[in-house]
């Protein structure tokens, strides 16, 4: 089983068995949605409709309906198409990255923002296409042969490149995210009451049955999907960049793009999860499993790859002055002073300066700044694809045809709709799929469950922890108190000054008995060597010896009041055994 | 023919498989384990292989990778090559490098989808399939091991029994098939 330092803090909070989990994620699919849901689902499907109304009064006029003049062939919807691409990215990035690199704390949001990045994916799908203008003929993006004199796509094209690779994007992200749903689809199936949703859910599962061997292919088949869509991540947004570094534009035409791409997609797709993570562990209750110390993790994501994004804008700035070319440092001289100069320190404001701010504690760890600067970031980013696009080029090589981009309320309808769409299937989502992988969530348990963890006995395969342990000990006070002992931080150190006067009153006779009914007894046929431990000694060990603890076994199942007592007892070296933490060393020797 | 299945029920992983370790190690052979989630080390105890899905995406990988050279030499090279500022359009290792962010993906789609496809047929896990599990609570919090009686004929039905309640179970459910 997987093994975890004891100082590191626990991904799944409280005293959780697998039923709890199961029950926790499966509730708010079985029962009724709360009428918020309902509010929130009217409210993104009539945003979510206008924008279907605009997109069809766009293909039934044409592309001209945009805010686009000759200068300016390409505004909001590649910026658009950049933008859920990029937020598109941090599923993925999570449940495969992350799971190469054996993150566990991924288990708890991989689902959600595999499901987000795939719902990102499908808006972003939406631009090309319609920028096409006539959709019914997308499919000549494809090499088929046709009448033409069999006249082929261009194989040389970033534009084709883009097809291949957000096609293969979506469609590995979505059976990778199938694959994993499977299994709690089964779930749900077997938990299900009403007829309707039984039969849903049996189709949904596929007959998933929990086989070992199944579970063996299944652990085999997404370790290698991940192994398949880390480079996958990559090579997407590499591509993207492409569309522009490969061009001749200023502004457009710098090798820097590619990672400064996949950095910037990472840094927004982090975020949206962010905010839609922070909402939705609140409103489903699964503070438990999603808590600070995972807000914490995508935050340092978020400020490593917004530290990125910010080293490659001052690159970029640097070089195209350092480069010579006039037309290169004008494009930037232009983004920062020109009429553009709002957007570029919007741009700058968002991407550079906020997720610096999380170097602090105590900022990362909140959750309303969290949420405030991933609204933040997302704006931003969204800057930073109009800076790139727009400013680039409105002031091309001849100032005659320099010009100004003004969206048209179809370019807005277009943005806002796609928004709503985005939010219509994630709260369809939230309402019927596992929001929490569960499976894998359950696996984590034992190793990263804060009872478990605080347990002082998780070596030992009992289906409870801490209390059933101590069930065999005959004083009921002791049986009360290891049970607290597991239950959160302040219980416990209340406990721990209460345990304590209570030992300073007993004489050494009781604190003997305390001890040995609390780490049970052990004779001298069996001892270990005890000297192993940081700072036994010889004579050290025959003072232990002498006040009944002989194994690791005892010595592992040492609280912080077990070694107030053996100090009262041994009288040496006070504090040390807690210092050194001798129960977990005791756990590491026993098991070799 | 009929056959004697015991379904063993636990309530905890690791309960279930040094159960496992002991009944393998008095010679039962254990048929099938049921659980909730992958219980890590149970394969080897109960027979088990490794699975050879990682090979089968590798082949699916080369093919896919093949298809894709194999395509654009055709459409690029040989069917319609393209004069772009004269430079060479009839050789394809030449015009190699903006054919390879296609081969990649190309390679991930097939890999991909083949290997994933391969594993729902060889799960027998399609959509309509019925699901087999003993227990509707082996998907929540239970674990069952199967046990036949046609497998361990070395044992009584009553002896296997015994052997099982040794392990620590919480349920025990015999079936004939």
């Amino acid at each position: 089983m997987h093994k975890e330092a004891a100082i590191r803090e626990p991904l799944i909070l409280g005293h959780k068995t697998y039923h709890d989990i199961t029950e926790d994620v499966c509730k708010p699919i079985e029962d009724k949605a709360p009428k918020t849901w309902y509010l929130l689902f009217g409210i993104a499907l009539i945003i979510g409709l206008y924008g279907v109304g605009c997109i069809l009064y766009l293909l039934g006029t044409g592309v001209g309906v945009w805010g686009l003049n000759k200068t300016i062939g390409w505004a909001w919807d590649i910026t658009n198409f950049v933008w859920w691409v990029g937020i598109g990215h941090a599923g993925t990035l999570i449940s495969a990255v992350l799971l190469l690199f054996r993150q566990k704390w991924r288990m708890a949001i991989n689902r959600s923002a595999e499901a987000m990045t795939i719902f990102a994916v499908f808006m972003a799908g939406l631009f090309p296409l319609i920028h096409m203008g006539r959709l019914w003929l997308g499919y000549w993006v494809l090499p088929l042969p046709n009448q033409f004199g069999s006249l082929w796509v261009n194989f040389n094209s970033p534009l084709l490149w883009d097809v291949f690779a957000i096609s293969t994007y979506l469609s590995v992200s979505l059976v990778f995210w199938y694959i994993g749903l499977i299994p709690d689809f089964a779930t749900i199936r077997d938990r299900a009451k009403k007829p309707i949703s039984k039969k849903m859910y049996s189709i949904l599962s596929f007959g998933w049955s929990g086989r070992a061997k199944h579970w063996n292919r299944f652990e085999l088949v997404s370790l290698v999907l991940a192994g398949l869509a880390t480079p996958l991540v990559f090579s997407v947004h590499s591509i993207v960049s492409f569309d522009f570094a490969t061009s001749v534009i200023p502004g457009w035409h710098t090798t820097i793009f590619p990672p400064y791409f996949v950095a910037g997609a990472v840094f927004s797709g982090f975020a949206m999860v962010q905010t839609l993570l922070l909402v939705m562990r609140k409103a489903m209750k699964l503070e438990a499993y999603i808590h600070t110390k995972h807000v914490e993790y995508m935050n340092i994501v978020i400020m490593v790859t917004g530290s990125i994004v910010g080293t490659a804008y001052i690159t970029e700035l640097f070089i195209s002055w350092y480069s010579g070319v006039e037309y290169e440092a004008y494009a930037f001289i232009n983004r920062a002073t020109g009429p553009y100069w709002w957007a570029y320190w919007a741009m700058m404001t968002c991407n550079v300066i906020s997720p610096q701010l999380m170097w602090f504690r105590k900022l990362r760890r909140s959750l309303l700044f969290t949420f405030f600067i991933s609204i933040i970031v997302n704006i931003g980013m969204w800057f930073e694809r109009y800076v790139i696009i727009v400013t680039s080029i409105h002031r091309d090589y001849l100032p005659s045809s320099w010009s100004m981009h003004y969206p048209s309320h179809i370019d807005l309808g277009v943005y806002i709709g796609t928004i709503g769409l985005f939010f219509v299937f994630f709260l369809l989502f939230a309402r019927y799929f596992p929001v929490l992988a569960l499976n894998e969530v359950k696996t984590i348990l034992k190793s990263s469950g804060e009872s478990y963890k605080n347990a002082p006995d998780d070596h030992h395969p009992e289906p409870t922890p801490a209390p059933v342990e101590a069930a065999p000990v005959a004083e009921a006070p002791v049986v009360e108190e290891k049970k607290e002992e597991a239950s959160p931080a302040e219980e416990t150190k209340a406990d721990d000054n209460a345990s304590t006067e209570e030992s300073e009153d007993s004489g050494k006779l009781n604190a003997s008995a305390q001890l040995m009914s609390a780490i049970g007894p052990a004779t001298e046929a069996n001892k270990d060597d005890l000297k192993k431990l940081s700072g036994v000694g010889p004579a050290f060990e025959s003072a232990l010896n002498a006040a009944g603890i002989y194994t690791f076994e005892q010595v592992s199942k040492m609280t912080k009041k077990e070694y107030d007592l053996m100090d009262s007892i041994t009288g040496k070296f006070p504090g040390k055994a807690e210092k050194e933490d001798w129960a977990s060393q005791a756990k590491e020797l026993m098991n070799k | 023919m009929a056959d004697q299945v015991i379904y063993a029920m636990y309530d905890d992983d690791d309960v279930l498989k040094d159960g496992a370790k002991k009944l393998v190690a008095k010679g039962v052979k254990v048929e099938e384990v049921f659980s909730p989630f992958p219980i890590h080390g149970i394969d080897p105890i109960i027979g088990v292989e490794q699975t050879r899905l990682g090979i089968f995406a590798f082949i699916y990988g080369l093919i896919g990778l093949t298809l894709a050279t194999i395509g654009m030499r055709y459409f690029m090279i040989v069917d319609w090559p393209m004069n772009i500022g004269g430079k060479p359009s009839f050789s394809y290792l030449e015009n190699i490098l903006s054919f390879i962010p296609i081969s990649f993906e190309f390679t991930v789609l097939c890999a991909a989808h083949g290997m994933a496809i391969t594993y729902l047929i060889a799960n027998r896990t399609l959509p309509g399939m019925k699901a087999q599990n003993p227990d509707p609570r082996t998907t929540d919090d239970r674990f069952v091991m199967e046990l036949r009686a046609s497998q361990n004929k070395q044992f009584t039905a009553e002896e296997l029994e015994a052997l099982v309640k040794e392990t620590g179970i919480v349920e025990l459910e015999q079936k004939t098939i």
